[in-house]
């Protein structure tokens, strides 16, 4: 059962991602081309997205479990922290670089564009340098 | 340079993409009591205990521009940058900054503001920053096309 709602669950979000526009790293792009060829559809994404879940965490939580494994596994509110805002900046420029967030970047897959087949061992390398970087002990990165 | 790909302004095919991406977010935290973020599912398919779910999230993902192909005859319009050595690099800092950064689009910006989490607003308002200050250099500094 978890392995077919999880698909389901996956499917839904990369259609979402297609319709959006979200998927297409040119429609990304000019949505963050503010003072040039700026493409404001993707406001209308976050807002959609953040909304409906806004509503709907609401309601499955008025659970004491969720429905197929035991507990809820909510990241604790941690401290603004160097490692955060840093990650954040890093991703930030590559985004900017390339048009793909991680989501968008799976749902390429398939299209086999040459940018895409680059794009994503790059991106599997660099999660494996990230987590490597979150749990070093060098002091810089550390809060 | 960078060249410009002109796209159409769609806020009610937007809006429905992002209300799509909201319900399969809810949809994980119902019956998983996870956050949707992709970066977290990815790390997590590897990792984790409850990797089931998560591979299958992610053939999910995979599977819907197939499933768009079926229903609609073509594949979803997509222009991706050729510039190989710049996309390596693009994909490099998206992995490690969303690794360091615990988090990205879904998981800072969809998940977290659904959360009122002040780490992901802060998130949220970095990377934004960065990458339209990125858009900005390589169209407007850099000797861009726009």
């Amino acid at each position: 059962m978890r392995p077919i709602l999880g698909f389901l669950a996956g499917l839904v979000f990369g259609l979402g991602l297609i319709l959006s526009g979200m998927s297409n790293p040119a429609k990304v792009l000019n949505f963050l081309d503010i003072f040039g060829a700026w493409d404001p559809s993707l406001a209308f994404v976050m807002g959609g997205a953040v909304v409906t879940t806004f509503l709907g965490y609401r309601l499955a939580w008025r659970r004491p479990a969720p429905v197929l494994l035991p507990d809820f596994d909510i990241p604790r509110r941690g401290a603004i922290d160097t490692p955060l805002l840093a990650g954040a900046a890093l991703f930030g420029i590559g985004w900017g670089l390339g048009g793909f967030c991680p989501g968008p970047a799976w749902t390429a897959l398939p299209l086999a564009a040459p940018g895409t087949l680059v794009f994503i061992p790059a991106m599997l390398a660099g999660i494996w340098a990230g987590r490597r970087l979150k749990s070093s002990p060098a002091p810089a990165l550390r809060s | 340079m960078l060249p410009v790909t002109p796209t159409d302004f769609t806020p009610w095919a937007s809006l429905g993409g992002g209300i799509l991406i909201g319900l399969s977010a809810v949809m994980v935290m119902a019956l998983f009591g996870r956050i949707a973020g992709i970066v977290g599912i990815t790390q997590g398919a590897v990792t984790a205990a409850d990797r089931d779910w998560r591979i299958a999230f992610i053939a999910g993902l995979i599977g819907a521009p197939l499933l768009w192909l079926l229903a609609s005859g073509s594949f979803p319009a997509q222009t991706v940058s050729g510039n190989l050595p710049m996309m390596a690099l693009a994909g490099l800092l998206v992995g490690t900054g969303t690794a360091l950064g615990s988090g990205c689009t879904s998981g800072h910006g969809v998940c977290g503001l659904a959360r009122l989490s002040p780490r992901s607003l802060a998130a949220v308002a970095t990377f934004m920053a960065c990458a339209a200050l990125t858009v900005f250099v390589l169209r407007h500094v850099a000797g861009g096309a726009a």
